[in-house]
């Protein structure tokens, strides 16, 4: 009779990360301690009995294609965002083991906040903070965690600590948190080393699977291609200068102290979510017209101005009109960091069929607060289509198109000699339905009337509605 | 004939020439040999005796499945019902 010491069941048979003749090997670079740290946990998940209700969280760094290996639930988050998801995970499946499988440019640069709360909540997860003192997966730049006087390709002349900061002791600062269990650093240098780890990983898990909650383990491991070493002396390099500032110990296990806490059963009544979020009465503003959805001629809609112009509240104001009707729609906002100060715009779908994309890349119509938008946007418009252009910041006719009809309206002039600047929004979106007919502007007074809180300045947006109305069918209807 | 044990086997591979095995091993029965695989790592190998199955180049090894060792298994004493 012989055991076996081979590849731990807590892995899948092949790695599809490569497809290729060599399903059988990991995309870590040699000697890396990923690798070992890995082993060790699928060996623990499979030992425990774990597997079927871990899920694995992946961060983002190597261990971004952890799921290609473990074979347990896998999920992969975005930068430093693991124990969040984590415990969001951890919450909807009660039972269930949660992994948060961290680095440290991932768990103590842009995810501090996450790790910090997690652990401070003390959410049923065992957190595995992989630590080589670099990022590794992007070249080998400087991280929280690297060591003073370190050469990293962002710390040429080394970590400067009156500049970058010292190095951050991770687990020194979760074990002053009150609701983590466990915490403890080692490392994955040499037999030794690594058998403390594999008891440390095991330990943690155990106590989230009897149900104690937060447990971090801290691993020292070797990036060789990272720090240009031979695996051989990377791992020495751990010994000789980490170790020194990130002592290998236990820091807090507080399992005998504590009790296991009931798993929190979440059941959620889909009925009642439905009554509080009061989407369980079907009451529209306006009484269901068939034969108006019937005729309902699909409406895309670009509106394009300036950050204050109203933008987005005339794209919602539509999409009210939509919705209270009892059409398909769709509102998607559009802007970028450009928003201060620079343009907002917002895409429209409104049909009697399914929207099946939100994005309006060729507008029905577009609405152009200013001229910016209507340079940027004039070229989107479907030939036949209409543009709405407010003439108080326009300058000039829209010549770029021959193939379309454009409405100008002194939109800002209009809303200002009513004493309402702000409704020029309204101006725009009164114009654009008085031409179209897409709606009957009595039902945007009406929805204005339904939806607007302050009665003077409904008042004032209904004037302005009526004032535009009259200038449309003046110079534009008949 | 079952093949003897304690004894490991290392798939060339699987190997990526790494040499933690090689160091860890205390009995030193490991060897980078000069063979070169498809992924052009020199590989290591067992010298083919004197493996104690202590398991100490399984855990070094960062791949999953490159190494398996394979030992007597140990006869635990059952407690009497």
């Amino acid at each position: 009779m012989q055991e076996v010491l081979g590849k731990p069941e807590g892995f899948v048979d092949n790695f599809v990360r490569k497809p290729g003749d060599y399903p059988k090997v990991t995309h870590y670079c040699p000697g890396c301690g990923h690798g070992r740290v890995h082993k060790l946990i699928a060996e623990a998940m499979a030992d425990l009995e774990i597997s079927d209700k871990t899920v694995l969280i992946s961060p983002v760094g190597c261990t971004v294609f952890a799921y290609y290996y473990f074979d347990c639930g896998n999920i992969q988050s975005a930068h430093g965002r693991a124990p969040a998801v984590g415990t969001g995970v951890g919450r909807s499946n009660p039972g269930s083991i949660t992994i948060s499988y961290q680095g440290d440019g991932d768990l103590g640069a842009i995810g501090t906040a996450e790790i910090i709360h997690a652990a401070n909540r003390g959410e049923n997860m065992t957190v595995i903070f992989v630590n080589n003192g670099i990022y590794g997966m992007t070249g080998g730049q400087m991280a929280p965690t690297t060591l003073e006087g370190q050469v990293t390709t962002t710390t040429p002349t080394g970590r400067d600590i009156d500049e970058a900061g010292h190095p951050m002791r991770m687990s020194e600062m979760i074990a002053t948190l009150e609701a983590p269990v466990f915490v403890e650093r080692t490392a994955v240098t040499d037999t030794k080393n690594i058998m403390k780890t594999r008891k440390a990983i095991r330990k943690a898990l155990k106590s989230q699977k009897d149900g104690y909650g937060f447990s971090f383990v801290e691993i020292l491991s070797s990036c060789p291609i990272g720090w240009k070493m031979k695996p051989v002396a990377a791992n020495q390099r751990i010994t000789d200068e980490m170790v020194p500032y990130f002592p290998l110990k236990n820091f807090k296990d507080e399992i005998e102290n504590r009790s296991p806490r009931p798993t929190k059963t979440v059941d959620p009544d889909p009925n009642k979510i439905i009554e509080v979020l009061g989407v369980d009465k079907d009451e529209r503003l306006f009484k269901k017209d068939q034969s108006f959805i019937d005729n309902f001629k699909d409406q895309h809609v670009r509106i394009a101005g300036f950050g204050g112009q109203g933008v987005l509240l005339a794209g919602t104001t539509l999409g009210y009109l939509g919705m209270e009707t009892g059409l398909n729609t769709t509102w998607l906002p559009s802007y970028g960091p450009e928003m201060r100060g620079g343009t907002a715009n917002c895409h429209i779908v409104l049909s009697n069929k399914e929207v099946g994309s939100p994005l309006v890349e060729k507008a029905s119509t577009l609405i152009a607060m200013n001229q910016p938008s209507l340079n940027e946007f004039g070229v989107t418009v479907k030939p036949g289509g209409l543009i709405v252009i407010n003439s108080s910041t326009v300058e000039g006719k829209y010549t770029e198109r021959d193939d379309v009809t454009c409405l100008y309206i002194p939109m800002n002039e209009i809303a200002e000699s009513l004493g309402v600047m702000q409704a020029a929004n309204m101006a725009a979106l009164t114009a654009y339905l008085a031409y179209s007919k897409a709606f009957d502007v009595d039902m945007l007074t009406s929805l204005i009337k339904a939806n607007f809180k302050k009665k003077t300045l409904i008042e004032k947006n209904v004037a302005v509605i009526q004032k535009t109305y009259e200038y449309v069918k003046e110079n534009y209807l008949n | 004939m079952e093949e003897k044990t304690p004894r490991v086997e290392i798939i060339p591979e699987q190997c990526k020439g790494c040499e933690l095995c090689v160091v860890e091993c205390p009995q030193d029965v490991l060897f980078m040999s000069k063979k070169i695989n498809q992924f052009g790592y020199m590989v290591a190998e067992y010298k083919g005796d004197g493996c104690t199955g202590c398991g100490f180049c399984f855990y070094a090894c960062p791949e999953p499945g490159t190494i398996t060792v394979y030992k007597k298994k140990r006869v635990k004493k059952e407690a009497s019902a």
